[in-house]
């Protein structure tokens, strides 16, 4: 996964609420089986029928910040949404509420997700819509959203932030207390089902 | 203090606890299909790992597969390469696959009970968001992404952090008519799509002690649509009896041991909830979505909303795009609605039950001329079990479509589509805008509402068609 550290660039205002994740990306882009190109997918219903949808106005085609209403990605915990936001140019969403398996999924991928107050969403979508240009700090190291004059600090656990910061992956951070797995396993009853025969050994 | 159900089975699962990181949670039950895994066992191979427990994974085809003519290849190459994927990563890895044609094939969520393989008190998770489903036997089952899947096969664990506990306590006696489908959907309107964020609910209360394993299934695999993490209920009698003899369910001694730390699993009398909901069951009735989101719900008895009438600005907006879309006008009475295709099926409601409880409403009856109905059994077992009960004929000689299992129309992602513009009456989870086909237009409903509604042709109670209502004709345009 990529390192996130602090990334600067301007933000769409996405005034729509729970926006899930069927939306993000539709179910028939999830056939394959690749792990990038999902940008076509992106808000493609939107996109196809909505002429005025924020991403189809110019000013805001190269937006890399985000910034949704509450219920961001609920819905489906399809990791492809958080995968085709990235592939689409996204670094970050801000919103007041993410769904959980949303925001797990981002962390995997070095997509940052920052909860906001709503006030402070409203005063970002009041910025950014009457000045396209307005360039948007998200930096994770400080902990804060920066733009123009105004600073909004945000809260994120030590963990995730140092996992985001290192661009670790949890299977090789995982592999380091297999002994502790092995031992856990040692203590489950036996009864406990199996798909399969056990291996042998 | 005491703990609640879902914190003595977290609980039991730590494999490791160290201050400053997320506790490590081993994983009993890791089951898998087709569409959120290929990604994930990529992601091994690329790494050089295996599959750590293979006999703890299970792995199904049911988003991608056709349900007419489930026997010959997918026509859709994009669908076959993707269940042809799952085919070779198990062959690889060693994993058990059910493949179509196969008896134990079906939804993930159908499969896992059915087998027995769902147990109380197991951690299970699976790269989709309804694994909460398996909460009803009281385990702790939440969806994952593929990020996750990868690690779970490398690990058999989980990165967690302790949930937020969630009361919801249904007392009192459901009135005839009104179905686990119509409780949950009521819990869903009542605290909204994000009101369980962050959060394991409990279901519990007189009314859920009542329910049915199926009916449980269905209300625990909602969880997701109010926003938790996972759902569950405490396992009892009735738990207990639908496991036993099933095929990975323990035998002789191994029973026992089991029903008695089976019976240790249940919220202790001083826990405390972080959060408590109580609904009374009496007071419900059939519950229909007329939105774009599960929570935008009410009462069949009522009429599409007017935006206006919502305080929370963004909730406004939301309810008029959501009408824009659905094509609806408010002050419309919600039996009103006309309805093209009905869906009986779907994780939440596409098991034996669900197909009785229609059967009952359609005998003797034929769907209205001018709507079509798709029975789709959520497993192949459910599928063998109606035939053999007659309820295939039964739908058959009501006019109604008996398809093979699969997800289908829950998703749309095999041929089984909505048109743009259609409307569906559907006992399916999500009425997301484009869920069941570009364009198309969902309201979930309960099967016995989904059985009147075929019947009607508009959004129909059970109740109404003592009242006369199924022999009005229909006032579709051309119908
Ligand atoms: S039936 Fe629908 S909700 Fe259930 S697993 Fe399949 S696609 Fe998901």
């Amino acid at each position: 996964m990529d390192a996130f550290t602090t990334h600067t660039g301007t933000a769409a205002p996405l005034r729509r609420t729970n926006v899930d994740t069927d939306q993000i990306i539709p179910a028939e882009y999830l056939k394959r089986i690749t792990r990038t190109g999902f940008e076509d997918g992106l808000f493609v219903a939107w996109r196809t029928n909505e002429p005025d949808f924020v991403l189809n106005q110019p000013q805001y085609a190269d937006a890399s910040v985000l910034v949704a209403g509450p219920d961001f990605g609920t819905g489906s915990s399809r990791e492809h949404a958080v995968w085709a936001l990235l592939d689409g140019g996204f670094r970050a969403v801000i919103s007041s509420r993410f769904a959980d398996i949303f925001r797990n999924n981002s962390t995997k991928s070095g997509l940052l997700t920052v909860t906001l107050p709503q006030a402070d969403v409203e005063a970002l979508w009041a910025a950014v819509e009457a000045d396209p240009t307005t360039a948007v700090t998200v930096d994770l190291r400080a902990k804060q959203v920066t733009y123009r004059n105004t600073a909004v600090p945000f809260e994120v656990d030590d963990y995730t932030r140092w996992r985001l910061l290192e661009g670790l992956d949890d299977v090789g951070l995982t592999e380091r207390h297999l002994d502790d797995v092995t031992a856990f396993e040692a203590s489950r009853p036996s009864w406990l089902p199996k798909t399969l025969p056990a291996r042998a050994g | 203090m005491g703990q609640t159900l879902a914190q003595k089975v977290y609980e039991s699962h730590v494999v490791r606890r160290t201050d400053g990181e997320p506790d490590l949670l081993y994983i009993d039950l890791h089951l898998v299909h087709e569409v959120t895994s290929p990604q994930a066992f990529d992601g091994l191979r690329a790494a050089g790992r295996t599959v750590r427990r293979p006999d703890l994974t299970m792995t199904t085809e049911d988003h991608n597969v056709p349900t007419l003519d489930i026997l010959s290849p997918i026509a859709d190459p994009v669908s076959r390469a993707q269940v042809d994927a799952l085919r070779r990563n198990a062959a690889e890895f060693g994993l058990r696959v059910a493949p179509m044609g196969d008896r134990d094939q079906g939804i993930v969520h159908v499969i896992g009970p059915q087998l027995g393989l769902t147990q109380p008190g197991m951690t299970i998770v699976c790269g989709d968001s309804h694994t909460s489903t398996h909460g009803a036997f009281g385990a702790l089952a939440f969806g994952i992404g593929t990020s996750e899947v990868e690690h779970v096969l490398a690990t058999q664990t989980l990165p967690q952090q302790p949930a937020k506990q969630m009361a919801v306590t249904v007392d009192g006696e459901l009135p005839a008519g009104v179905s686990a489908k119509d409780v949950i959907l009521a819990v869903i309107a009542q605290i909204g799509t994000g009101g369980g964020q962050g959060h394991v609910i409990e279901y519990r209360g007189s009314a859920i002690e009542a329910l049915s394993m199926e009916a449980r299934m269905t209300i625990c695999n909602m969880s997701i649509e109010a926003g938790a993490r996972a759902g569950l209920i405490a396992p009892d009698q009735t738990t207990f009896d639908y496991l036993q003899g099933r095929p990975h369910a323990p035998q002789g001694e191994d029973w026992d041991a089991a029903v008695a730390y089976w019976s240790t699993l249940h919220t202790d009398d001083d826990a405390a909830f972080d959060r408590e909901v109580h609904i009374d069951a009496a007071a419900l009735t059939p519950y229909v979505t007329w939105g774009t989101n599960p929570g935008q719900g009410l009462p069949i008895d009522g009429v599409v909303p007017d935006p206006a009438q919502f305080a929370d600005e963004g909730d406004q907006r939301a309810a008029e795009s959501a009408l824009a879309y659905m094509g609806l006008t408010a002050g419309t009475p919600l039996r009103e609605i006309d309805v093209d295709t009905v869906f009986l099926g779907s994780c939440t409601n596409g098991r034996i039950e669900d197909l009785r409880v229609a059967a009952a409403l359609l005998k003797g009856r034929h769907v209205d001329a001018g709507t079509r109905m798709l029975v789709v059994p959520g497993s192949v077992q459910v599928k063998l079990e109606a035939e053999a009960e007659g309820l295939d004929r039964v739908f058959l000689d009501a006019g109604a479509e008996w398809r093979g299992a699969g997800c289908s129309m829950c998703l749309g992602m095999n041929p089984d589509q909505l048109k743009p513009g259609e409307r569906a009456a559907s006992t399916s989870n999500r009425n997301f805008q484009g869920r069941q086909g570009k364009g198309g237009r969902t309201h979930l409903v309960s099967p016995a509402v989904a059985a009147a509604t075929a019947l009607t042709g508009k959004l129909t109670a059970p109740a109404d068609l003592d009242n006369g209502i199924a022999t009005r004709p229909s006032t579709r345009a051309g119908a």
